[in-house]
């Protein structure tokens, strides 16, 4: 098993990190009548375990007890019967789904099948709550629509069903469901609170760690917990005892972007641009998120800049991003941004140095 | 079935007034509903307005109150976004429900009138084309035939629609015209804080005067929201509950976040503005919050010239819309501090989009 679940803490007092957070969900449940929750916050801070740990709270071990399925409906949709899968991990007290996995028709996902789960009682009405609880990831990635369904639901079924939703942005969430949610904003720990639980790590497996490495660890994680865990086990396979001068070697992806900086800065030209389009492919082939890779192009190229330039790079970056929301293909748009930064690029060698 | 305790219910739906008339705030469709009751005279209704106001509440409510609950099931048919809307469901269902004749006269000391109500909730989700389909059942003039025109008659006699919607411009003009149209208003502070005095009273909780216009002040006027905060707080806090308890459950940003972010943006330096903007994130604010309360600073202080002003608040309106249309928040905050940067040195705006 990987580190980051092996010491994912499994109750409420076990917490290393949010543990405010942590004991005010224990008060908040302490009633039959708690409101649907919404935890957010930026990625590898902590949502899901604290998620996990609350369930346990409500339901005891059982909770624990879950069974993955992937399952198949057949939805009547007016003229046509509409296909759908989706993988649910559940136990008699709760569900979980990744309602956005159903892409454009994650909208009958919520009108069919949530609903469905929200109107049923709970299976086990000797449990000690007279609820179940559904827990939906990802939700800002939700259309419109399919987060529109949600809302009635919330309020009709309300006494039978709590769900508690997750994601990474709450701006993506629509004010309507956000107004039916007491929500739970988890920050990503601080540097020192990464420390803690690294060095907790260490101890647990009896390993030696030279002082500051741990602290060095947590810088270059980027306050994320998840990623200062693998990587501090990435060092463990590489090479243990540890040393003060060890290499934390970054992501393979982001040295691949770091990389296309690199080329770009060189050399502005069509070739150029072609070579690059190969890299890019290549990122988005093996799953990097586009918005991830244009942010990280981005923070590379800051780097490098003169300041005035700054400020006109990082708005065709966001300019870009948001057209490729609102388009199909990301390929296009992230080109488009490199081809754009390559023309003021050059249009800035070419007044400077003539 | 084990029956539905009733202490398991959100506060939310705990206080959702079940009778017209303790619906808060929104005197002038309550005035119309009452007379409704009396004399069951009911023209087809819309209801818009913010989140949080009342207008679900208000059409369960008049519905409930003209049949009860023995007929409710069989005169009352609500759609929500909840529930397939496509054209051919919403035409299917409505011409289904209404073809069955209803009897008149008073049951069990309810009105029940001679018509059938239909609730389309959360309307303005629905396409234009399905909600198009409604209309032939609100009004037979659109229809041409003869013998459909008959049977439509019929329908337009016996159901009355509400149509409820959060923005009115979402609703086709050929519906809107057709109903009496009622805005549900932000509540007022001070109806506000009347409703939550007395739930407070209800769960026996202590709220001074200073976290009750904190609650109200935070909730800008959603009714619902400021009751999930108090419950929130309750359970944090036990029963005596300060302004300060409401703003942590509340997500409002602490004003030295935003202050800071303000001042590295002053101070003219890309580099601590992209640095606090990164804390912002990493501290989970959502951007819409920040945006939003970056505006409030801007418009109320004394150091920037109206221009200055008036050039921020288009950039923040335009990286708003970008939010809403699901673009990247990082992103998005920085480019609308690079913007504020640039209009506090006034340097020139805008960028040239040739290549
Ligand atoms: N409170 C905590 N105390 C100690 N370790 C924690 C805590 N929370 C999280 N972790 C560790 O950090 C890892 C990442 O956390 P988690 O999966 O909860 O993040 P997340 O917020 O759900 O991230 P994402 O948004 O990317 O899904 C966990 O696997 C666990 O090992
Ligand atoms: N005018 C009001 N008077 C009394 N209670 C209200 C009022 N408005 C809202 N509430 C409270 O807020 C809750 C939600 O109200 P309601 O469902 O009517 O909102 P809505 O206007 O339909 O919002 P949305 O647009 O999000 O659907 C109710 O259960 C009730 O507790
Ligand atoms: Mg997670
Ligand atoms: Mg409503």
């Amino acid at each position: 098993m990987l580190w980051v679940d092996k010491y994912r803490p499994k109750t409420l007092d076990k917490v290393l990190v949010h543990d405010d957070v942590a004991q005010n969900l224990k008060k908040l449940v302490t009633e039959q009548d708690c409101p649907h929750l919404l935890f957010y916050g930026p990625p590898g801070s902590g949502k899901k375990t604290l998620i996990m740990a609350l369930l346990r709270q409500m339901f005891g071990p059982g909770a624990e007890k879950v069974k993955v399925e992937n399952k198949n409906w057949k939805v009547d949709a007016g003229s046509r019967t509409i296909e759908l899968e989706l993988t649910t991990l559940s136990s008699t007290h709760h569900v979980e789904l990744n309602p956005s996995d159903a892409g454009f028709q994650d909208r009958y996902i919520v009108q069919e099948i949530i609903k469905e789960m929200a109107k049923n009682r709970p299976i086990d009405t000797k449990g000690k709550k007279g609820f179940k609880v559904l827990v939906l990831n990802e939700v800002d990635k939700l259309s419109r629509e399919a987060q529109h369904s949600l809302r009635r639901t919330m309020e009709k079924y309300s006494a039978s069903c709590r769900l508690i939703l997750c994601c990474n942005s709450s701006s993506k969430v629509t004010e309507a469901v956000r107004s039916r949610c007491l929500n739970m904003r988890i920050n990503a720990p601080k540097e020192d609170q990464i420390v803690k639980v690294l060095e907790f790590i260490g101890k647990k497996e009896g390993l030696q760690l030279p002082p500051g490495f741990a602290a060095r660890i947590a810088e270059k994680s980027g306050r994320s917990l998840r990623r200062a865990i693998l990587s501090f086990e990435t060092c463990r396979v590489q090479q243990y005892p540890f040393t003060n001068n060890q290499v934390i070697s970054p992501m393979d992806w982001e040295e691949y972007i770091s990389e296309i900086a690199s080329d770009i800065m060189k050399e502005q030209s069509p070739k150029r641009l072609f070579q690059v389009r190969g890299k890019l492919y290549e990122l988005l082939v093996n799953c990097i998120p586009p918005e991830v890779v244009l942010k990280r192009l981005l923070y590379e190229l800051l780097k490098k800049l003169d300041s005035e330039l700054k400020h006109e790079v990082c708005h065709w970056a966001a300019y870009y991003e948001h057209r490729m929301r609102l388009g199909q293909k990301a390929i296009f748009h992230i080109e488009a941004f490199v081809a754009k930064f390559m023309s003021i690029y050059k249009g800035f060698l070419i007044a400077t140095f003539g | 079935m084990a029956p539905l305790l009733q202490s398991s219910q959100p506060w939310v739906e705990k206080y959702r007034p079940r009778r017209v008339k303790d619906v808060a705030h929104q005197d002038e469709v309550v005035r119309v509903l009452t007379n409704t009751l009396e004399t069951t005279n009911c023209p087809h209704m819309l209801f818009y307005g913010p989140p949080g106001t009342g207008k679900t509440t208000t059409a369960l409510a008049i519905a409930h109150q003209l049949y009860g609950p023995e007929l409710y099931k069989s005169r009352v048919l609500e759609l929500n976004a909840s529930d397939d809307r496509g054209i051919n469901v919403v035409r299917t269902k409505i011409k289904n429900f209404a073809a069955v004749a209803v009897g008149s006269g008073q049951q069990g000391g309810y009105p029940c009138p001679p018509y059938k109500i239909i609730i389309l909730d959360e309307a303005d989700s629905m396409t234009e084309d399905a909600q198009a389909s409604s209309l032939p059942f609100s009004d037979h003039l659109v229809v041409n035939s003869n013998a459909l025109r008959r049977t439509m008659e019929t329908y337009s006699k016996v159901t009355r629609f509400f149509f409820v919607c959060n923005y009115i411009s979402r609703i086709i003009e050929p519906l809107a015209s057709r109903c009496a149209k009622f805005r549900f208003k932000p509540l007022s502070e001070d109806i506000m804080s009347t409703r939550i005095v007395h739930i407070c009273k209800e769960e026996g909780l202590n709220l001074d005067s200073e976290a009750l216009s904190t609650l109200s002040s935070i909730s800008q006027g959603d009714l619902r929201r400021a009751i999930t905060f108090l419950q929130g707080a309750a359970r944090l806090f036990g029963s005596s509950i300060s302004s300060k308890d409401l703003i942590s459950v509340s997500g409002v940003i602490p004003h030295e976040v935003v202050q800071a972010l303000l001042a590295a943006c002053k101070s003219g330096s890309f580099d601590s503005a992209n640095k606090e903007i990164n804390n912002a994130i990493a501290e989970g604010y959502p951007a819409s919050q920040v945006l939003s309360q970056l505006f409030d600073m801007i418009v109320e202080s004394d150091d920037f010239s109206d221009e200055q002003k008036a050039r921020i608040c288009r950039k923040l309106g335009e990286s708003d819309k970008c939010l809403v249309d699901g673009a990247d928040e990082y992103l998005q905050l920085l480019d609308a501090c690079s913007s504020m940067m640039k209009a506090f040195c006034n340097m020139p705006e805008g960028y040239s989009n040739d290549i």
